[in-house]
């Protein structure tokens, strides 16, 4: 555990006031406030720091003691000792949390050493009844998994939650479990949970969206005169007819063999073919005279 | 919009300890919507989570009205941004490892 500077957290003077505290917490709490920077982890790290810091730093008492102990922290838990046997004698009354609306991870292990795991500080905060904290979450799938609907368990703070993933989530996308973050504070309802979706994709085809791409070698012969091939699309197999003088490149739109359309059951999108023409190479003799042959005739 | 989705504007203004003329002038600037059935003021449960971020704003920041009208035009705009990013980033996998 290493000693916290919460001065240069809010960057001000051991000196300040305590206008200066304030007016420096506010500037730096409209900075990195977790509503003005959704999904940014950084910022809320920096949040609960700059929080902790203030906690501190604008009340007296604990700004007094954290002067006085600030570095040799350990000693503030004997100082700690001698205050509750203390205020036992007064019958302690402050009812649990004074910080309404952070939860006690929210503070360092520093934090706790030095002011208790609760909070032994009073703070002249309004009793807000406040919605739970939202929890973030990523679920990692592979491509394949998320070509049918299908129903998870996944665990979230040791809380089993059965999820339904739909078919055709895209990566990076988020979605939002109501009341499934953490529990409301002073009666205020729960947060939500946030889960989102990493798709890995270990096939042959790429994902645009609902469209999916895919390169299909074509050789000389197949280009020229036109045939049929086999190929393999994401449900299965499928023939396509080669039109005569195929070019290299050429584009082929199969409908409805692509990707699910997210929440639209039954549609998809396309699979988009592009051939790649395998010019021969290592001819035979043979093959090159018949193939010269062929120049003369052009 | 069924009325089981609605939430009583005063049970609100009780619960989050504040008052009716905030929860009005939100609604005024038209960052929220209030519902008027039989005299009685309402907003969709949907808005709650915007509504309390509003609260948030305002108490804890100190963010006045047309403030918070600001930064919701702003995380809107920033949010659609953030959606054409992974959308860009998502269509930029076709090309790389090629």
């Amino acid at each position: 555990m290493t000693f916290i500077d919460y001065y240069k957290i809010l960057g001000v003077g051991k000196t300040a006031t305590e206008k200066e505290i304030k007016n420096a917490y506010r500037k730096l709490a409209r900075k990195y406030h977790p509503d003005l920077n959704p999904d940014n982890k950084e910022a809320e790290k920096k949040f609960k720091e700059i929080n902790e810091a203030n906690e501190v730093l604008s009340n007296s008492e604990n700004r007094k003691k954290y002067d006085q102990y600030g570095k040799d922290w350990q000693h503030a838990e004997e100082f700690e000792k001698a205050k509750q046997q203390q205020q036992s004698q007064h019958q302690y009354s402050q009812q649990g949390f004074s910080s309404e609306d952070f939860s006690e991870q929210d503070f360092s292990d520093y934090f706790e050493s030095m002011f208790g795991r609760t909070g032994t500080y009073s703070r002249q905060r309004s009793k807000t009844k406040f919605k739970g904290q939202d929890f973030n979450a990523e679920l990692h799938l592979n491509l394949k998994d998320i070509y049918e609907a299908h129903q998870q368990i996944i665990t979230v703070n040791n809380n089993k939650i059965r999820l339904t993933i739909p078919a055709g989530v895209e990566n990076n996308q988020i979605i939002k479990i109501q009341g499934k973050g953490g529990k409301g504070v002073n009666g205020g309802p729960n947060g939500d949970l946030y889960i989102k979706f990493i798709i890995n994709n270990n096939t042959q085809f790429k994902r645009d969206g609902n469209n999916l791409y895919a390169n299909i070698d074509l050789d000389l012969y197949t280009s020229i005169l036109g045939g049929e091939i086999n190929i393999d699309t994401f449900k299965g197999k499928a023939k396509l007819k080669i039109k005569p003088g195929t070019q290299n490149e050429t584009k082929v739109r199969l409908k409805g063999k692509g990707f699910p359309i997210y929440k639209q059951e039954g549609k998809f999108g396309d699979l988009i073919i592009t051939y790649h023409l395998k010019i021969p190479t290592n001819l035979s003799a043979k093959e090159k005279e018949l193939f010269k042959e062929l120049q003369k005739l052009r | 919009m069924t009325n089981k989705n609605l939430i009583s504007i005063k049970n609100l203004c009780s619960h989050y300890e504040i008052e009716f003329s905030f929860v009005d002038a939100l609604n005024k600037i038209g960052l929220i919507q209030i519902e008027i059935i039989e005299q009685n003021h309402f907003i969709h449960q949907d808005q709650i989570g915007d509504f309390e971020k509003m609260i948030r704003l305002h108490t804890e920041l100190n963010v006045n009205l047309e403030g918070i009208d600001v930064v919701f035009n702003l995380l809107e705009k920033e949010k659609e941004l953030r959606n054409e990013l992974n959308t860009l980033k998502n269509r930029l996998r076709l090309y790389e490892n090629d």
